[in-house]
Formats: C-alpha cells, structure tokens, sequence
C-alpha cells in the first residue's frame, strides 16, 4: 500500500476550522449556533468546534429521536451536551414523520428514512430562526463524495466546518478535542432503522475508503495507479461510480440559462460579498 | 539610509467594502507612524479583498491624487511610505491586481501582477488583465522591486528585478491555506517561506513578504508574513491565522557585508544567460518552452 498519511495537526485543524464558525456566523450578524446532535462522531465534531469558536452558551443541541431510534444514540447524544456543557433541546420527531409514512403502507426504508432525515431539517431551521442561531453542518468529505446523505435532510447547513475532513480524520481531532470515547469507538451509523451501520451499507470501511480517496482526490491518481497501489480495481471503479452519480448532491440545482447573465454561470460572487 | 523600520499589516479585509479598509489602512498607518516605521506593507488587494470574481469592475481605482480612496493615502505618505493593494483599471478600462508605492505624497511605482493563477481554486484570469512588466524602482531606502502572490511563485520576476538593481523585495499575497497535514503549519505556508528564504539566499537581498489573514467563504488566508535578510536569516515573523502589525529593523549595510563575502550579484553571468534564453526560446525544439 502506498503512502497515504490521512494524519492531520489537530491544532492547527482548530484554530482553523473553529475561526471559520466564528468568521461566517458573525460576518452575517449571528453570534450563536444551531446543531442537530445525532449520538454520531460527526455532529459530535461540529459541536466541539462551535463551543471553541463561539463559547457553549452560544450553541444549542438538538436531539430529534425518532421511535425506532437507539435508546444508545439519545444517550451518547447526551454526553456530548454534558461534555461540552451547551444548551440542549430534545425534540422528538415521531409525531411529525408517522403521519407521512402511513400515507403509503409498502413505504420502502429509505423513503422513510430520507422523511425523518427531512423532519430533522425542519426542526433545525425553525430552531435557526428561534434560538436565533445558524445551522452548523456535520457532514465530512467522505460522505459528501461518497453522497452518502439525505439531500436537504442531514445535507442542508448554513456552514459546514468539517466538509473537507476525511471520517479517519474526524475521528482523530474528534479525540483532540474530547469528544466521549463511546461516540468515537462506536460503528458510524445513521440509526434509520434497527441494526444499521453504515460500513455495512456501503460495503466497504471509511477507513479503506479514506485511503483511496486520499490518493484520488487530494493525490489526483489514476485508476491504473490506485490499483498499483494495492486497491482492487473493481472496488476503485465502484467508489469512482458512486462519487459520480451523487455530484448532483453537491450542487446547487442548475438553472437552465436563456439570458445573458445567470445566476450560477456569469453572476459570480462569494456569500461573503461585502461583509 | 542604512538604517529601515518596516512595519508589515498582516490584515483582514471587508470583501468589496473599500472604504472599510481604507479606514483600517489609515489605522494602521497611523500606528506604524507613531511606532516611527520608514514603511508600511499591506498584502495583496488589501483595500478590496480577494476572491472578488464580478464584484472587481466596482471596486477599482487609479492611484491619483483626485480618487477619494488614493488621496487620503497620498496625504498619509507624507508621513511614512507603504505599499497598498488594490484593482487598477487603466485608461482602456482593463482591470489588474496591483500594488502601489506611496511616498511623500507622489505613487512612485505601480505594479500589475503578471502571473495571474487560473487553475485549481484560482480563477484570476477569467477576472484581470494581465500585468507586462517587472521593473525595480528608487525608493529613499534604495532600489526595491514589489512582486504579488503568483509572481514569487515563478523564479522569473525576482529574478530579473535582482539583475534591474533591487535590493529589497517587496512581496505581497493573499494565499489561501490548504494542504493539512501532521505539520504544524500547512503546505502552502512552508512552500512559500521556502521559496522566500530561497530568494534572500540567493539574490544574496532583502525579502519582505506581506500575507493576508480572514476568511472568505470557505477559503482561508494563513499571515505568517516574515522578513529574511540578505543572510537568509528570518528577522522577522508575524503570527499564522491572526492579524498583526510586526514591526522589524532592517540593517541595510547588510547587503554590503553579505555581499562582500558572497558575490553572487557581481557574478551574474547575464550574458550568458541571455544567449541560452536567446537559443533556447528560439529553437524549434519541441521540448523548449516558448510560451507567453
């Protein structure tokens, strides 16, 4: 196996990531912070990060448990609030998504899981606008290329500080940063459905899949090179298939452009403009 | 002059708000007056921000005397030189990324980038012109040239402001910080201290260079601004991530007691050099570069 050092300086990952929440909130006039707190390493990453940048009486926790979700999920939830000492809420969103998915009785899990990821989203925003708070986002680069998401579910945020960390690089400033060793130790798991985890769906470890994405993506290698590498080629070619077919979960959705200016093509300018 | 205090602004910027950065310039130039600097070096498109993309036609300016953000500056020079960063649009309505040399009221030299970084996360070529010069100017202090981001990038520019009699450069840039890794400062940081330090060891000169911190969006810009002596020797630096004023003296007899034990300067083989370029870029040999 190639050389694929995934290692990052967590202090340096903090002051940089926990700067962007503090730049982006207060450049659009906010001071507090909005997060939906899974029980999952990730959100527990955003919540570590949101209390550095902007102190814990500044960030509120949501735990949305549906009824089929783990009694392990709400409680590791838990410790991350009484870790970081933040503001919590607990929503249940039971009674927001059953009515939904007893519209269709054969309602396949994904459907149903897609409609509380959706439900979540609901809870959160309104929580923006009461709590007066932006929602900070907790998806990393691995499930972002992978699109392994609800699009505007778990995907929608106003800001995402650690989109461009790898799940084996979450894990290790998930552990600089103090987040519970149960969250951290534990198989990744949306928690849709009974049993679920996440390797087991996709059908591969984040920490094999990191790898290859390190030499992909950051290290730009041919296919021909990852497999010299030490990858199987048809687990390469699967991995590059899957990235491909969710890029429309990483993009705004194209305008189709009939004027001489369009918002996406040729009107360009940063959310930042002018703050 | 033997003796420079410089002093390098290591700042954020409000993106395409100019009057807001007018407003920290004259700040700080007044504390860098008041600290008794000689200089003052602001970073790259300091008074408008960098990723401007369709906001740049808005926010341009001519360094003169009658433009409401160049006057209070020029005014301001009287007191202390300083090099700004702005969007230049000349006479024929083209728009560079330049730098500014302010002193005793009158802009002694204006340089427009020439190497603009169209590839990766950059897009400046879709944006500006491109700059088509590189030349070294008189300043109270000696000769300096002033070089931005991407032009330090390429050996060329340095280069040929050495051999046009610059004894300091003058380098400005708004980098944004990328390769994370296990170090305990990004790649992009230690390429370009590398390559800084490269140059005062090799131009056997003065090298100041004056880097942006802030956020725009998810880009994010590293300082780490230093100064290098014509030993090579860091003199000065200024904090990574964090806006700072850092205040720094230079020894201009430096270059006298560096180069009287090194004459790299006095044997520069220019001719030669010019020959093997004259050659080179005139051959039809396909693996020589010909380009722009």
């Amino acid at each position: 196996m190639a050389i694929s050092n995934l290692d990052i300086n967590t202090t340096l990952a903090t002051k940089i990531l926990s700067g962007f929440i503090k730049s982006e909130l207060s450049r659009v006039g906010f001071t507090r912070a909005v997060i939906g707190l899974s029980g999952g390493i990730d959100s527990a990453l955003s919540l570590a990060l949101a209390t550095e940048a902007i102190g814990k009486e500044n960030v509120l926790a949501i735990r949305m448990p549906y009824k089929a979700s783990s009694q392990d999920s709400l409680d590791h939830a838990q410790l991350c609030i009484d870790k970081f000492g933040v503001q919590s809420l607990t929503i249940p969103i039971t009674e927001m998504a059953d009515p939904l998915i007893a519209f269709d009785p054969k309602m396949s899990k994904t459907r149903k899981g897609n409609i509380m990821a959706r439900c979540r989203m609901i809870v959160l925003y309104d929580q923006s606008e009461a709590f007066g708070g932006l929602v900070i986002g907790t998806s990393n680069k691995t499930e972002v290329l992978l699109g392994y998401s609800t699009i505007f579910g778990d995907s929608a945020s106003a800001l995402n500080p650690i989109g461009d960390l790898y799940k084996t690089q979450v894990r290790q400033l998930s552990r600089a940063l103090g987040v519970p060793s149960e969250i951290i130790d534990k198989a990744p798991s949306a928690d849709l459905w009974a049993d679920q985890t996440d390797e087991s769906e996709l059908g591969f470890t984040y920490a094999e899949v990191d790898k290859l994405f390190y030499l992909l993506v950051d290290q730009r290698y041919r296919v021909e090179e990852c497999v010299d590498a030490g990858f199987d080629e048809a687990f390469v070619q699967a991995v590059i298939k899957r990235v491909r077919q969710n890029q429309f979960k990483r993009m705004m959705p194209p305008i189709a452009k009939v004027s001489n200016r369009t918002i996406g093509y040729d009107f360009l300018y940063l959310r930042d403009w002018g703050t | 002059m033997t003796k420079m205090k410089l002093a390098l602004a290591q700042i954020n910027t409000k993106l395409g708000d100019v009057d807001a950065n007018l407003e920290k310039h004259l700040n700080l130039i007044g504390k860098a007056t008041a600290r008794g600097s000689d200089l003052i070096l602001f970073p790259e498109l300091s008074l408008t921000g960098y990723t401007l993309q369709d906001i740049t036609p808005t926010v341009a300016h001519r360094p003169t005397s009658d433009d409401p953000i160049f006057r209070p500056l020029l005014e301001a020079s009287n007191e202390i030189d300083m090099v700004v960063g702005f969007v230049n649009e000349d006479e024929r309505h083209r728009f560079y990324i330049a730098d500014a040399y302010l002193s005793e009221g009158k802009v002694l030299h204006v340089h427009h980038k020439v190497y603009l970084p169209t590839y990766g996360l950059f897009d400046e070529g879709r944006f500006f012109a491109w700059g088509d010069s590189i030349r070294a100017f008189d300043t109270r202090f000696g000769r300096v040239g002033m070089l931005i981001c991407e032009d330090f990038w390429h050996i060329s520019p340095p280069y040929l402001l050495w051999l046009d009699g610059a004894d300091i450069l003058l380098l400005t840039s708004a980098s944004p910080g990328r390769g994370l890794n296990d170090d305990n400062r990004l790649e992009s940081a230690r390429w370009v201290e590398h390559t800084n330090q490269a140059y005062a060891n090799l131009f056997t000169s003065f090298v100041a260079h004056s880097n942006r911190v802030g956020y725009e969006d998810g880009l994010h810009f590293w300082g780490g601004s230093t100064v290098y002596d014509p030993n090579g020797e860091l003199l000065a630096k200024a904090p990574y991530q964090e806006e700072a004023l850092t205040f720094v003296d230079l020894d201009l007899n430096q270059l006298h007691r560096t180069r009287a034990r090194l004459p790299l300067l006095r044997d520069e083989r220019t001719a030669l050099v010019e020959r093997e370029l004259g050659r080179i870029l005139g051959s039809n040999d396909r693996k020589a570069h010909t380009g722009r």
